[in-house]
C-alpha cells in the first residue's frame, strides 16, 4: 500500500514536471523567457498573504469536486455530473441564504447541509438509474448537468433576480462563508470557511474509504460487483449510496463557490470546476490526500496566470495549456510508470549484473 | 535425438518471487515432453518465456542449435513455435477459417481469397484427424473443437514446436481421449510437443519424458515409461501423495439442505433446471455429476441466492430460504466455493487479508462500530495463510490478482471452510489445481463431512465425484436423471447417465 502511493506520487510529480516543461517550450516559442514566466506565475499564486488566500479560495471548490470524482471513481463510478451537482448545491445554499434571515453561526450550517443535500439529490437520480436499469452513469450525469443548468436559468431570474440580467441577487454577509477573521488574516482575499469544509471532507472521505466497513463495501462493489454480490453485499444500495456521497461533496463545492468565493450565481454557465474536478482526481490518482495537493497546484496556476500575463507578454492561456498538458500526462500515467520501471530495473540490473 | 529447442539456465523474477530459477531443458525432434509441476511452480512462466511473452533475466534459448532472442510471440511464430493457451484466443463470431488466417489474411489486392485457404485447412484437418469444419462459426462449435481450431492455427503457420498449456482442463473425458490421439498423430508427423500439465494420467498416456519443476527449479527429468505415477507425484510435491481419498463410511443424520421441485431459468430465459428435487443430509457428501452446461450453474446460483427460482422450494435446516437474500443465507450457515474464482470468489484488487473477510467484514472482530479492525484482519489472514498453505509474494498484503490460480483457490476454500458452515456448496473446488492441492482440499471436504456438515459437491471431474461422494446425483438437460450410491456405482454407469440414458428409478 505504501509502495503504491509512493509510486503514484512519483507519477503525479512527473506529470506535473512534464506539463511545466511543455509550458516552458510554449513560452520559448512565443518569444518569452520561461524562467521569468514561471517566476511570475508562481509569485502570482503565492507571493503574499492575499494571493495565497486567493489560491486557497480557488482551490477549495476544486478540492471538493476533485474529491467527489475521486470518491465515485474508487467505488467504480464515473461522476461527470459534478458541475450540475455544484450548481444545485450552490442554488440551494444561495436560495436559503437569500430567504432565511438568521444569524451567521446558525445560518451557515443550514446552508451547507442544504448544499450537500441538493448535490446528493442530483446524483441520486443517476445512481438509481444505474442500480435499477443499468443506465450508464456517464450518460445520466451529463444529462443531469443540463437539467441543473436550466433549473438555475429559470429559478434565479424568477425568484432571486439581481441588478444584472445575468446574475442573482448578492447574498447578505450573514449567508456568506467569508468571515472577517479569515479575510483579515489573508489581507482581504477571497478565502473563506470553505477551506475548513474542504479539509474536513478530505479527512472524512479518507477515513471512510480506508478504515470503515462502508468503504470496504463500496470499494468491493467498485472493483468487482459480481464478487461483492457473491459475498452478500447489497450492490445496488452501494451504487446509490456512493453517488449520493459524491453528489453531496460536489454540492458542498457549490456552496464554497457561490456563497464563499463569489456572492451571487451567474446564469448560463456550467461551472468548469465540475470538469476540472476530473482532472484534479486524475492527477491525484483518486487519493483524497492527493486531491488536496493537485487542487492546490491548479489553484496556483489559476490565480497566478493573471499576474504572469500582467508582468510579461505571455498570454494567460499558457496557464490553461499547462493544466491541459499535465492532465494529458497524468492520463497517460501508465507510460510514465513504464518508463520509471524501465530505469529502475536498469539501475538495479547494473548493480547486480555481471 | 537432436534437440529442436534448448532452454539454458533461464531465470525469471517477479516482485517477491523467483518464478524460474536456473531452469534448463531440451526438447528432441518428434518428442512429447511433459512439464509437470504444482500451480505456481513456474511452468507457464517458463513457456511464456519460450513464446516471447516474458523476457528472462538470465539464460539463453537455442532453436535448432542456433541461439535466438524471442522478444515477442511473432518471433516465436517465425521460429516455428506455436502455443495453445489454456484460454483460447478465438473470435467467436468468425468462422474457423477466418480465425485461422487472422493476422496473415491471404489476399489479392484488397480481396480476401478464402476458398483456397479453406481447402488447405480441410486438408490439414484430415491429415491430423482433427475433424474440424472450416466453415463453422466458433460460437457454434464445442470447446473441444475450439481447441482443435487452435491446433490448426499452429499447423497452418507451419509450427513444428507445439506448446499445450493445460490442454485438458476444459475437456470432457471423451474429448481428452481424442486429444491424446491427435497428439499422437502430430508426433508421428514429426512435430515436437511440450505439454504443460499437472495431470499424471495424461503424462503417462502421451509423454515420452517429463521435466518436474518445483518452486521454480527443475527437480528431475524422468523417462515416463519407466516411472510410476506416484513417483512423479512425489517429485512434484516433494513428499508422498495419496491418490485415493481415505474416508470412513458416512454416518448421515438429519437433512440439512433440501431442494423440492426446483425450476430455474437461465440468463437467456430458458428453463435450465426443471423440477429438480434433492436432499443433502448432515454428514454426507452428495456429488452432482453432469456434462458442463446441464443446469449445474443454475442449481448452484439458485441455492446460494445469486439467481431467483421460478418455482420450487429450498430448505436450509428446515427453514424455507427460497426467497432469502444472499447475506442471510450466509448468516444462516451456508458457504459457497464458487465455480469462477476470479469473477465471484475474490476481489482481485483487494489484498489477501481483505479477501479473507469478504463475507465477515461487518462483524466482530473484523469491525467495530463500522470501523475495520486491521489487527484482527491481519491476524485472521496469517492464520488462514498458514492453515491452508496459501503461497504469495508478499503474504497477507499481496493483491489476490498476483496469486497463482491454485493459491487463489486455496484462499477461497480456506475462507469458506473457516466460516464453519452447516451446508457447504463446493463447485469445482479443485479446478485447475495440482495433485498436492487437490489431495489437501479433498481431505478438508471429507473433514467437513465427518464433522457432521452437509456438503454438496458439483464437479465436472468424474474421478473427484466418485472419490468423494457418498451419493451421486446425475443431471442432464436440467433434470435429475439418476441418484446412485457412490459405493455401488462406477464410471460407466455415471457416464451413461450423464449422456442422458435415464436410470429406471426403482426402489
Amino acid at each position: 500500500m505504501k509502495f503504491r502511493s509512493g509510486r503514484e506520487l512519483t507519477v503525479g510529480l512527473t506529470a506535473v514536471a512534464l506539463g511545466l516543461l511543455a509550458g516552458a517550450i510554449l513560452m520559448l516559442l512565443t518569444g518569452n523567457n520561461p524562467i521569468d514566466g514561471y517566476l511570475y506565475l508562481f509569485a502570482g499564486g503565492l507571493m503574499n498573504m492575499e494571493r495565497l488566500g486567493n489560491t486557497l479560495a480557488m482551490a477549495t471548490p476544486l478540492v471538493l469536486t476533485g474529491l467527489s470524482v475521486a470518491f465515485a471513481f474508487r467505488t467504480g463510478l464515473f461522476n461527470i455530473g459534478a458541475s450540475g451537482q455544484v450548481l444545485i448545491g450552490g442554488l440551494c445554499a444561495s436560495a436559503l441564504g437569500l430567504t432565511l434571515g438568521l444569524p451567521q453561526p446558525v445560518l451557515l450550517p443550514i446552508l451547507l447541509v442544504a448544499a450537500a443535500l441538493g448535490g446528493a439529490v442530483w446524483a441520486v437520480v443517476p445512481g438509481l438509474l444505474k442500480a435499477r436499469f443499468n443506465v450508464h452513469e456517464v450518460v445520466s450525469t451529463i444529462m443531469m448537468n443540463w437539467i441543473a443548468y436550466w433549473v438555475v436559468y429559470y429559478t434565479v431570474p424568477a425568484f432571486f433576480k439581481g441588478s444584472f440580467e445575468t446574475e442573482s441577487r448578492m447574498i447578505p454577509p450573514a449567508a456568506s462563508l467569508k468571515i472577517p477573521q479569515l479575510t483579515d488574516l489573508f489581507a482581504g482575499s477571497y478565502i473563506n470557511l470553505g477551506v475548513l469544509v474542504a479539509a474536513a471532507s478530505v479527512v472524512v472521505i479518507a477515513i471512510v474509504l480506508n478504515k470503515t466497513v462502508l468503504g470496504y463495501q463500496l470499494k468491493a462493489v467498485g472493483f468487482n460487483r459480481y464478487g461483492a454480490e457473491y459475498a452478500g453485499i447489497n450492490v445496488n444500495r452501494n451504487i446509490v449510496l456512493s453517488m449520493m456521497i459524491a453528489g453531496a461533496l460536489a454540492g458542498l463545492g457549490g456552496a464554497c463557490l457561490y456563497i464563499g468565493y463569489a456572492s451571487s450565481m451567474q446564469l448560463g454557465v456550467l461551472p468548469s470546476i465540475g470538469f476540472d474536478g476530473i482532472a484534479v482526481a486524475l492527477l491525484a490518482a483518486n487519493s483524497p490526500v492527493g486531491v488536496v495537493g493537485s487542487a492546490f497546484f491548479f489553484g496556483i496556476l489559476q490565480t497566478g496566470k493573471g499576474f504572469m500575463n500582467a508582468m510579461t507578454n505571455i498570454p494567460p492561456e499558457i496557464g490553461d495549456t499547462i493544466i491541459a498538458t499535465i492532465i494529458y500526462f497524468a492520463a497517460t500515467s501508465v507510460l510514465i510508470e513504464r518508463v520509471y520501471d524501465h530505469f529502475r530495473k536498469k539501475s538495479r540490473g547494473g548493480k547486480t549484473g555481471v | 535425438m537432436e534437440p529442436v529447442v534448448e532452454m539454458l539456465h533461464i531465470r525469471k523474477e517477479f516482485p517477491g518471487i523467483v518464478a524460474n530459477d536456473d531452469i534448463s531443458l531440451s526438447l528432441g525432434k518428434g518428442e512429447v515432453l511433459a512439464l509437470l509441476g504444482e500451480n505456481g511452480a513456474g511452468k507457464s512462466t517458463l513457456m511464456s518465456v519460450l513464446f516471447g511473452l516474458y523476457k528472462p533475466e538470465k539464460g539463453t534459448i537455442r532453436v535448432r542449435g542456433k541461439e535466438v532472442q524471442i522478444g515477442n510471440p511473432n518471433v516465436a511464430n517465425a521460429l516455428g513455435i506455436g502455443m495453445v493457451h489454456q484460454h483460447f484466443k478465438l473470435v467467436h463470431n468468425f468462422t474457423v477459417t477466418e480465425n485461422i488466417i487472422l493476422g496473415l489474411e491471404p489476399q489479392i489486392g484488397f480481396v480476401l481469397t478464402l476458398a483456397a485457404t479453406s481447402r488447405r485447412i480441410r486438408e490439414l484437418s484430415e491429415k491430423y484427424g482433427l475433424n474440424v469444419d472450416p466453415e463453422a462459426k466458433i460460437q457454434d462449435i464445442s470447446v473441444g473443437m475450439q481447441q482443435r481450431v487452435e491446433i490448426l492455427k499452429m499447423l497452418y503457420r507451419n509450427s513444428d514446436v507445439l506448446i499445450f498449456d493445460e490442454p485438458t482442463a476444459v475437456l470432457t473425458p471423451q474429448e481428452i481421449q481424442e486429444l491424446v490421439k491427435i497428439i499422437r498423430n502430430l508426433q508421428h508427423e514429426g512435430k515436437s510437443i511440450i505439454l504443460i500439465t499437472h495431470k499424471l494420467k495424461e503424462i503417462k498416456a502421451i509423454a515420452d519424458r517429463c521435466v518436474v519443476i518445483r518452486r521454480g527449479r527443475v527437480i528431475d527429468t524422468v523417462d515416463v515409461a519407466t516411472t510410476t505415477e506416484s513417483r512423479m507425484a512425489e517429485l512434484m510435491v516433494g513428499r508422498e501423495v495419496s491418490f485415493s481419498v481415505e474416508k470412513a463410511a458416512s454416518n448421515p443424520g438429519a437433512v440439512l439442505l433440501e431442494v423440492r421441485n426446483l425450476t430455474v431459468r437461465n440468463s437467456r430465459n430458458i428453463q435450465a433446471l426443471r423440477d429438480l428435487s434433492l436432499s443433502v443430509r448432515a454428514g454426507e457428501i452428495v456429488g452432482v455429476a453432469g456434462v458442463e452446461g446441464n443446469g449445474q450453474t443454475e442449481l448452484v446460483e439458485a441455492l446460494t441466492g445469486l439467481r431467483s427460482a421460478e418455482s420450487g422450494t429450498i430448505l436450509l435446516d428446515g427453514r424455507d430460504i427460497t426467497k432469502t437474500k444472499i447475506r442471510d443465507r450466509i448468516l444462516a450457515g451456508m458457504a459457497h466455493i464458487p465455480e469462477d474464482r476470479q469473477k465471484r470468489g475474490l476481489i482481485l484488487d483487494y489484498s489477501l487479508a481483505d479477501n479473507f473477510i469478504l463475507e465477515t467484514h461487518d462483524r466482530a472482530p473484523f469491525s467495530r462500530n463500522g470501523f475495520l479492525q486491521p489487527a484482527a484482519i491481519l491476524a485472521n489472514a496469517q492464520r488462514l495463510i498458514t492453515a491452508f498453505d496459501v503461497r504469495s509474494g508478499e503474504g497477507a498484503s499481496s493483491k489476490a490478482r498476483g496469486l497463482s490460480g491454485g493459491n487463489q483457490q486455496k484462499a477461497i476454500v480456506g475462507r469458506e471452510i473457516d466460516s464453519n458452515p452447516d451446508v457447504l456448496i463446493a463447485v469445482q473446488p479443485t479446478r485447475g489445481l495440482d495433485v498436492g492441492s487437490i489431495e489437501y482440499i479433498h481431505k478438508r471436504l471429507v473433514e467437513q463431512r465427518d464433522k457432521g456438515k452437509a456438503v454438496l459437491l458439483v464437479s465436472l471431474e468424474l474421478d473427484e465425484i466418485l472419490d468423494l461422494s457418498d451419493r451421486i446425483a446425475v443431471i442432464c438437460r436440467g433434470e435429475l436423471v439418476g441418484l446412485v450410491e457412490a459405493k455401488t456405482t462406477n464410471e460407466n454407469e455415471i457416464g451413461l447417465l450423464m449422456a442422458g440414458v435415464r436410470q429406471e428409478i426403482t426402489a
